[in-house]
């Protein structure tokens, strides 16, 4: 018998989605030429006034955000040995590494050089944030392969490895929960530096902190909205007895941060400015009512959080408010200072979608060809319940 | 020995004699763009119905040197802030970070560097003065030592009290910087920023970094606290077989 036993392939019929994936990725591909061969001037709105554009705003700061419920349930399972989530930690897991990855490929698109990206490791300065940032992305991902590579001995039944893998699981998952505390934290970290350019209603010392605790919430929203994603495309049942709880969780988490979030507001005589009739302002409650009001309101309803439509838009909230919170930081409140208004270009957008496509893409393929879910309920995983 | 510029715009007549100075000397071509680039280390602004020179301020603890991740930026002895382009990878920190908004990106090239005024460095080498001090007509850019230059820049001030703002621009803005500005009108008309801390900007970010260390040692001793704690109570309620709990491998 083949140690590769494959699920036979259905045959690739041309869907509707698939049909899209495929113009997504010859845009894909053109506009990579053109990035690397024309320059970013030609491919991208970025300009000397505005320097970074959504491929930070969105791939890295989101993509790296997004990818923190796998730390988080990593240590939930393996460190506070709160078992019960151990069937979610895999599909998880496989979201945070896609996320680590994303983030890797759109680096190198953002680089100027990105050939030089090894410089980081040989040239030190350890004053720079975007230097912690670098050894974290590149810890972390090291970290989120090893995690990852448990799941591909098992399928390949390389015991041997999973031996190994075993002695060193304790101190690779707390590695992982270190560097992601890092990581999360210092992408705030990086904007500490512009306090005459981000606007007052996101700078504050306490950015760090502020990326950290959103993270913690938008990663496990990413679970929520992930598991109903997959359970749509594999035909699987919600998980409820395991989401229900992580909703509650994130009604805590999204609380701590919107009530920290408005304290230092206060503190920074910055309330006030929240009602005025100012771009920034609008954008500020759009998010925090998108990403904070709105889930904590639906998701405290116990009806609501407990039926599977209301607890994936309560997360579907949180994320969606997540990404405004970043892409606020990193461009609407940067805009004023900057003198300049940045929207992405078609290209710098193509990019991205590519990539998140990509991301989806690599998902199926994995959870088709790995073992990620638990058995299908009605298997062995009925005896839970 | 720590070279220093003064700017008095209340003298200068935007002849644009420093633009094509500095584009001679540092090899940048002709054509003199409107605003600093890349190809256009320095230019005459006109804001406020003053002529403003912008160019890098060189600063005492810059703010570049600060974020670059692979350190290629740094602040000399001398005076200048130098960039080395054989590091840069190209995350362009250092122009988004920058309280002057000097760095500029070559956007137009397929292999992009960061560039920036380098305060005729070699001539400095030379024991020169920078060829836009050498080529001004009016003195609206002197060229000398920065305690100098702050005390010349005082007498001005004080000589003629009716004429300028009370304030020398880069004395204490972002830490101090080694280009000093005097004005007529008050710096933020002229474009720049006010806004600014009195202290390298560094710190702000240093003030976090610097407790990485902390958080990887006490943080590692706290997580693996809770796995043991957590391990063993796991173990217990297995000999015990504590009701409730259900317990899985």
């Amino acid at each position: 018998m083949s140690v590769l036993e494959l699920p036979r392939p259905r045959g690739i019929k041309l869907t509707f989605w698939r049909a899209v994936f495929g113009v997504i990725m010859i845009l894909f591909l053109y506009v990579s030429f053109m990035r690397f061969y024309k320059g970013l001037g030609a491919t991208t709105n970025l300009s000397d006034r505005f320097p970074w554009g959504v491929w930070i705003g969105f791939d890295i700061l989101c993509g790296v955000g997004l990818a923190a419920g796998a730390f988080t349930l990593m240590a939930t399972v393996h460190l506070f040995h709160i078992k019960k989530f151990e069937p979610i930690v895999r599909p998880t897991l496989l979201t945070g590494y896609l996320g680590y990855l994303f983030v890797c490929v759109a680096l190198l698109f953002d680089l100027g050089q990105p050939w030089r990206i090894w410089h980081a490791m040989v040239y030190w300065n350890e004053h720079s944030v975007m230097f912690e940032v670098a050894w974290c992305v590149m810890l972390y991902t090291t970290v989120l392969t090893l995690e990852f590579s448990h799941i591909v001995f098992e399928r390949l039944k390389w015991n041997f490895m999973l031996k190994i893998m075993h002695t060193i699981n304790t101190p690779l998952v707390i590695l992982g929960v270190l560097l992601s505390t890092l990581h999360q934290s210092s992408l705030g970290t990086m904007y500490l530096i512009v306090p005459e350019k981000l606007h007052g209603l996101w700078y504050t010392p306490a950015l760090p902190l502020l990326f950290y605790i959103s993270a913690i919430g938008a990663g496990l929203g990413m679970v929520i909205v992930e598991s109903a994603l997959s359970g749509r495309a594999f035909g699987h049942e919600l998980e409820m007895d395991l989401l229900e709880p992580l909703g509650r969780v994130m009604i805590v988490v999204l609380g701590v941060f919107g009530v920290l979030r408005l304290d230092l507001l206060f503190h920074a005589g910055m309330l006030g400015t929240i009602f005025q009739p100012i771009y920034e302002s609008r954008m500020f409650l759009l998010e925090f009512g998108i990403g904070v009001l709105a889930p904590i309101l639906l998701l405290s309803w116990p009806r609501i959080r407990q039926s599977k439509v209301g607890l994936v838009i309560g997360a579907v909230c949180a994320v969606f408010g997540f990404i405004l919170y970043r892409l606020n930081v990193s461009i609407t409140g940067i805009e004023r200072a900057s003198g300049t208004h940045y929207v992405p270009s078609w290209m710098e957008m193509t990019i991205s979608i590519g990539l998140v496509a990509i991301g989806f893409a690599a998902f199926g393929i994995a959870t088709r060809y790995l073992p990620i879910f638990p058995p299908a309920h009605g298997e062995a995983g009925h005896a839970r319940h | 020995m720590s070279h220093a510029l003064l700017l008095d715009t209340t003298r200068c007549i935007g002849c644009g004699a420093c633009s094509a100075a500095c584009k001679e000397q540092n090899k940048l071509g002709a054509d003199i763009d409107r605003v600093n680039t890349a190809y256009t280390w320095t230019t005459v602004q006109k804001a406020g119905g003053v002529n403003v020179r912008r160019m890098c301020m060189h600063c005492l603890a810059p703010t570049c040197a600060s974020v670059c991740p692979v350190g290629a930026m740094r602040k000399t002895v001398e005076g200048p802030v130098l960039y080395d382009a054989e590091k840069c990878i190209g995350c362009r920190y250092c122009v988004q970070a920058c309280p002057f908004d000097v760095p500029k990106y070559q956007w137009d090239k397929n292999i992009p560097v960061v560039a920036k005024c380098i305060m005729c460095a070699p001539r400095l080498a030379r024991g020169e003065a920078t060829a836009c001090a050498t080529v001004c007509p009016t003195g609206a850019t002197t060229f000398g030592q920065r305690d100098v230059l702050i005390q010349e820049a005082r007498r001005r001030i004080a000589a003629d009290p009716n004429k300028y703002v009370n304030h020398i621009y880069g004395l204490e803005e972002a830490g101090g910087t080694s280009v000093l500005m005097l004005s007529s009108v008050p710096f933020g008309q002229l474009g720049l920023r006010e806004n600014l801390p009195n202290k390298p900007l560094g710190q702000l970010t240093w003030a976090v970094l610097s407790h990485v260390p902390d958080i990887v040692t006490l943080g590692g001793a706290l997580l693996y606290g809770i796995y043991w704690v957590t391990k063993r109570r796991e173990y217990v309620q297995r000999i015990e077989g504590a009701p409730g709990e259900e317990v899985r491998s």
